[in-house]
């Protein structure tokens, strides 16, 4: 199936889950937010979220330098 | 012209004249009061391009010294400033560049503890620390007391900022729910482009503008994230959390 990770598409097996996903691209990290659709989706959801054809994802890191 | 001095006519003519400012804009930009948080690589270009800009009162809150290390991109800070407080010799260089401004210096280190008596009361709260636990402490504190602010980090080169309208658009911990367990990476470990942080400070102040003129479409409820080595950036857009602790309704 396909969805949508930051704006490019992304071929994905089905029953994918976000937190599969976020080791999949090296970054099953603390400090990254994560939606799906719109939604922000907290860490302890991750695992359980399975990931549905054409969902849009959106990960981004922690910046905190300053 | 809406009590405005001479000396003030001239310095902010090209404010004037812009249709979204004006003397009504320019008079909201001259009574705000902004708290800046951090006086680094972020808060240095926030600040004085805010003082330069006419925001009011300003306070800026650093508990730090200059390090040699800083001046590669902290720009309030010449080689002579190094080892003395950066609050103070950032609200000496605000001075200097705008004598119509207030500037008051805090050499805090704002925590959880004595965040919410600092924001409260401020027009708009700028955070461009490196210390996470300080964005978090702002976040909650400005959501609390009902604070506008603007939030920003950068390291290698790499950056974001989102504003938070306490309430109606997104917090920061909506987003990233709580501080690292482990240490962020901080631009003393990972390198930071020096110009990438004067850009990302710039935007936050631009950002800062918006909310204190009241025009345009501010960067709530979305965060920006930049790639300067790419030469990209997104939006994303974010929802407020529910069970946000902070501002959630789930309170």
């Amino acid at each position: 199936m396909k969805i949508t990770l930051n704006g490019d598409e992304r071929e994905v097996r089905e029953g994918m889950t976000l937190d599969g996903l976020l080791g999949e691209i090296g970054l099953r990290e603390p400090m990254v937010a994560t939606e799906v659709n719109l939604e922000i989706v907290v860490r302890a959801e991750r695992a359980g979220r399975m990931l549905k054809d054409g969902d849009r994802v959106e990960v981004v890191s922690f910046v905190g330098g300053g | 012209m809406m009590g405005f001095t001479e000396d003030q006519i001239h310095r902010y003519a090209r404010h004037l004249v812009l249709r979204e400012i004006g003397g009504v804009g320019q008079r909201k930009l001259l009574d705000a009061r902004v708290l800046i948080v951090g006086a680094g690589g972020l808060g240095c270009p926030a600040a004085l391009y805010l003082a330069a800009a006419g925001a009011g009162r300003i306070s800026i809150a650093d508990h730090d010294a200059v390090a040699v290390e800083n001046l590669q991109r902290q720009i309030l800070y010449g080689s002579a400033d190094v080892g003395r407080p950066k609050a103070e010799t950032a609200a000496a260089a605000l001075r200097r560049n705008n004598p119509d401004v207030i500037v008051e210096p805090l050499a805090v280190r704002v925590t959880a503890a004595g965040a919410r008596a600092l924001v409260k009361g401020r027009s708009l709260v700028v955070e461009g620390t490196d210390d996470p636990e300080t964005k978090f402490a702002v976040n909650d504190a400005c959501v609390a007391e009902g604070v506008p602010f603007v939030i920003g980090g950068v390291v290698r080169w790499s950056g974001q900022l989102m504003a938070v309208l306490p309430g109606k658009t997104a917090c920061y911990r909506c987003v990233f729910e709580n501080p690292p367990v482990t240490p962020a990476e901080t631009c003393e470990a990972a390198g930071v482009l020096g110009p990438a942080a004067g850009a990302v400070g710039t935007l936050m102040a631009v950002e800062a503008c918006k909310i204190l003129l009241g025009k345009g479409e501010p960067l709530a409820g979305r965060m920006r994230v930049i790639d300067f080595l790419a030469g990209t950036s997104r939006d994303i857009a974010w929802k407020r959390r529910p069970g946000c602790p902070a501002c959630g309704a789930a309170k």
